[in-house]
C-alpha cells in the first residue's frame, strides 16, 4: 500500500505576487511596438485622423455608457473595452470591409468600428427598439450583420467554432473573404478553442483566431488560469502564429494586414495573441483586488489613444486644433447618442415574440 | 412510390436536396469515406465530392459550431451526429447559439441548419448511449424537433427540415434504419413540420406515440383488437411544433388516452402532453391519462434488466386496460 504523504495541498496558483520572490507579476508582457512610420504602412494623414476619431469614439462612448449605467439608465451587464481600442481599430483598418468579424461580449468597440452608430449602440445598451439589435441583445450582443460584424457572444469560447464556420462558408463559396474571431484570454482554456483549431488547420480554413490577452480572465491572472504562453497553443496544431503589441495601433494594423494577406492567399488559419490591457473591471461590479493600482497606471501611461495623438502631433500630420475638433465632434456625437437612447421607445410588447423564427406567424408553445 | 428502408429514405431526402441546392452540404463523423456509420450517406461522397460531403474529427462541439457559423454565413449545412447521445457535447452550439442567434441580434441573422442522427436507446449499449433527447431540445425556444417513426414520414419531413430557414433537430433510430416502408419518389414530396398523423383509427382509446414507440403502440393495438378494444394511434411526428389539435380531437372521440414516450418520465413529452390534455380536454376524459415511459433510471446493460427498463407492449396493454377500467 502506498504511504500517505504529508504537506499542504494546493491546486490553483495563488495571489498577485510571484510565489517564490513575492514580486508582483504583470498582467501581460508587451512585445516591442513596430518602428514603422505611417507612410511605411501606407496610411495617409486622413486615415490616421480617421483612426484617431474611431479610437476616441470608442473611449468616449464607453465612458458615457458607464456614466449612464451608474445613473441607473439601464441594467444588465456592461463589459467595457476601454484600453483595448487599438486592437479593434488596427484590425478593422487592416481588413477588407467585407471580411467577417465575430467577437465575445466585450463588443462595443468592435461594433462601432464596423458601422454601428453611436446612436444605435447606446440605444441597444438602453434596451431600446432603435438599438442595433432592436433591444433584444443588450451590451453583450451588438451586431451588424450587413457589415459582416456577426456580433458579440456571451458564452466564453462558444463563438470560436462559429468563427471557424464563417471561414468555412467563405472557403466553400470561394468568395475571397476571410474571417476573424476575437476572444479573451479566458476562452483559451475552453475545449471549443482546441476543437476548432484542430479542424481549422486540418480543413485549411481562411480564419484568424485572435486572443485579446488583457491579462485577466475576469479576476484570474493569466498565469493563474493557463499554462505557458498562450500563443504557444498554435504550435500543437502546426498553426501559424504571432504576438502583437495591442497598445499600439500601428503594430496591430501592420501585422494584421500582413496576416490577412497571407490568409487570403494561402487559405490557412492563424492564431494571434494580441497583448493589451483593460483599464476597467471585468464588468461594472468588479472590485479589482486581483491587480495593483500601479499596474493599471503603468498601462495608462502607454495609452493607445494618447500614443496615436502624440504621433500625429510630433509628425506634424495634424495640428492640436484639428484633433481638438475631432474630439469635440465625437463628444457631441456621444452626447447626442445618450439623448437619442433616452428618448427612444422601448420595444413594443408584441416584439417579445418577434425574431424567434423566420416565419411571419410562427408556432409558440403555450 | 417505392418501398425503401428508413436509411434509404433519409439518404434520398439528403440526395435530392443536395442536388437541388448547391448550398446544402453534409458533415459529420464517418459520413464521407466510410459512407456513413449507419449508411445514411452511402454514395453521397462519390456523387457530390469532398467539398460537400465532409468527414469530421470526433469533435461534436467543434463541428456543430462550424456548422452554425456556416449557416449564419449563407450555407445550409446538415450536421450529422453519430447519435444524439454524443450531441450533448455540442449542446452549447445547439442550445446557446443556433437557437438564439436570430433573436439576440434582433432578427439580423438566420441559422438554417439541420442537426440529425439517431436518438434514444438502441439496445444494450449501456447508460451513456441510450437517452432520448427530443423533449430536451423541444424545451428550448427557437428549435424545431422532429422524431419520425416510418420511412415515408422521414423523407418528407427531412426534406422540409433541410428547406427550413430555422435550426431543426431531426431524429432517427439505429434500430429503425432497416425498417421498410412506402416512400414517395416525388422530388418535391414534403410533409409540413408540425403536422401529426392518425395512423390507426379506433374509438376506444387514443395512443400518442412517436419514433420507436409508434411501433410499440401498433403491437399493443393489434393485441388489444383481439380483445375488442380499438385503439386510435396518433403519431405527432414533430415534437415541436406539436400538433395538439389532432390529439385533442381524437380524445374528444375516445375519451381515454395513453401516452408512449421513450424518454424518462420527468418533464418529457408525455408529461407535457398530459398537462395539455387536462387543460384542453378535461371535460372529455373518462379516466386519468396514463403514460408508458422509461423509468427514472439509467439504461442498464444486463439483458434482463434492460428488458425491465425498456417500455414493453405489456405495459401499454396494461395502461390501456387501466384507462378503460378493464382490470
Amino acid at each position: 500500500m502506498a504511504k500517505k504523504k504529508s504537506g499542504n495541498v494546493e491546486f490553483a496558483p495563488r495571489g498577485i505576487g510571484d510565489e517564490k520572490s513575492g514580486a508582483v507579476q504583470k498582467g501581460v508582457d508587451l512585445p516591442a511596438a513596430t518602428k514603422s512610420k505611417h507612410k511605411d504602412l501606407g496610411l495617409s494623414a486622413a486615415k490616421l485622423k480617421a483612426m484617431y476619431e474611431q479610437m476616441y469614439l470608442q473611449r468616449r462612448f464607453e465612458e458615457r455608457a458607464m456614466q449612464q449605467y451608474q445613473k441607473g439608465k439601464f441594467g444588465g451587464f456592461l463589459h467595457l473595452y476601454i484600453g483595448q481600442e487599438a486592437v479593434s481599430t488596427g484590425t478593422t483598418f487592416a481588413l477588407n470591409d467585407d471580411d467577417d468579424i465575430i467577437t465575445a461580449y466585450r463588443d462595443h468597440g468592435w461594433g462601432l468600428c464596423r458601422g454601428i452608430s453611436a446612436n444605435e449602440g447606446m440605444a441597444e445598451l438602453f434596451g431600446k427598439a432603435t438599438g442595433c439589435s432592436r433591444g433584444k441583445g443588450g451590451s453583450m450582443h451588438f451586431a451588424k450583420a450587413e457589415n459582416h460584424f456577426w456580433g458579440g457572444y456571451g458564452i466564453v469560447g462558444g463563438h470560436i467554432p462559429i468563427g471557424g464556420g464563417l471561414a468555412f462558408a467563405n472557403k466553400y463559396e470561394q468568395n475571397g473573404r476571410i474571417s476573424t474571431c476575437f476572444f479573451g484570454d479566458g476562452a483559451v482554456d475552453q475545449g471549443a478553442l482546441h476543437e476548432t483549431f484542430n479542424i481549422a488547420q486540418l480543413w485549411k480554413l481562411p480564419a484568424i483566431f485572435v486572443v485579446e490577452n488583457n491579462g485577466y480572465s475576469m479576476g484570474t491572472a493569466a498565469r493563474r488560469h493557463t499554462v505557458a504562453d498562450i500563443v504557444d497553443r498554435a504550435d500543437g496544431y502546426g498553426m501559424k502564429s504571432a504576438v502583437i503589441n495591442g497598445m499600439d495601433v500601428f503594430s496591430v494594423y501592420e501585422k494584421m494586414k500582413e496576416i490577412a494577406d497571407d490568409v487570403r492567399k494561402n487559405s490557412e488559419p492563424w492564431f494571434v495573441e494580441i497583448r493589451t490591457y483593460r483599464y476597467r473591471g471585468h464588468s461594472m461590479s468588479d472590485p479589482q483586488k486581483y491587480r495593483t493600482k500601479e499596474e493599471l497606471e503603468e498601462y495608462q501611461k502607454i495609452d493607445p489613444i494618447e500614443r496615436l495623438k502624440t504621433y500625429i502631433l510630433e509628425n506634424d500630420i495634424a495640428k492640436e486644433a484639428a484633433l481638438k475638433k475631432i474630439e469635440e465632434k465625437v463628444e457631441q456625437e456621444v452626447l447626442d447618442a445618450v439623448e437619442f437612447a433616452d428618448n427612444s421607445d422601448f420595444p413594443k410588447a408584441e416584439e417579445l415574440y418577434e425574431d424567434m423564427f423566420v416565419e411571419e406567424n410562427p408556432y409558440f408553445h403555450t | 412510390m417505392a418501398e425503401l428502408q428508413f436509411r434509404e429514405a433519409i439518404k434520398a431526402a439528403i440526395d435530392e436536396e443536395m442536388a437541388k441546392d448547391e448550398k446544402v452540404l453534409i458533415m459529420g463523423e464517418e459520413v464521407a469515406e466510410y459512407n456513413g456509420a449507419y449508411k445514411t450517406t452511402e454514395g453521397l461522397l462519390d456523387k457530390y465530392g469532398y467539398k460537400r460531403v465532409i468527414d469530421t474529427p470526433i469533435s461534436e462541439l467543434g463541428f456543430a459550431g462550424i456548422g452554425v457559423g456556416a449557416a449564419m454565413n449563407g450555407l445550409r449545412p446538415i450536421v450529422e451526429f453519430m447519435t444524439f447521445n454524443f450531441a450533448v457535447l455540442a449542446a452549447d452550439q445547439i442550445i446557446n447559439h443556433a437557437s438564439k442567434v436570430k433573436y439576440m441580434t434582433g432578427g439580423q441573422i438566420n441559422c438554417p441548419i439541420v442537426f440529425r442522427g439517431p436518438n434514444a436507446s438502441a439496445g444494450q449499449l449501456g447508460a451513456t448511449h441510450s437517452v432520448a433527447y427530443d423533449s430536451m431540445y423541444a424545451h428550448f425556444p427557437g428549435l424545431k424537433v422532429i422524431y419520425t417513426s416510418e420511412p415515408g414520414d422521414a423523407k418528407g419531413l427531412l426534406k422540409s427540415a433541410i428547406r427550413d430557414d430555422n435550426p431543426v433537430i431531426f431524429m432517427e433510430s439505429e434500430q429503425m434504419y432497416g425498417l421498410k416502408g412506402e416512400v414517395s419518389d416525388d422530388e418535391d414530396y414534403i410533409i409540413p413540420i408540425g403536422k401529426g398523423k392518425i395512423k390507426r383509427e379506433g374509438n376506444d382509446v387514443t395512443l400518442v406515440a412517436h419514433g420507436k414507440m409508434y411501433h410499440l403502440a401498433v403491437k399493443a393495438a393489434e393485441q388489444l383488437a383481439k380483445d375488442g378494444i380499438e385503439c386510435e394511434i396518433i403519431d405527432p411526428r414533430t415534437v415541436k411544433p406539436l400538433d395538439l389539435p389532432l390529439i385533442i380531437e381524437s380524445i374528444k372521440k375516445t375519451n381515454r388516452c395513453v401516452l408512449l414516450d421513450e424518454a424518462h418520465p420527468f418533464g418529457g413529452l408525455a408529461a407535457e402532453v398530459g398537462f395539455l390534455i387536462q387543460r384542453e380536454a378535461f371535460d372529455y376524459l373518462d379516466a386519468p391519462v396514463q403514460r408508458v415511459t422509461l423509468p427514472d433510471v439509467c439504461a442498464p446493460f444486463a439483458k434482463n434488466l434492460f428488458d425491465l427498463w425498456y417500455p414493453s407492449v405489456k405495459q401499454v396493454v396494461d395502461a390501456v386496460n387501466q384507462v378503460t377500467y378493464r382490470n
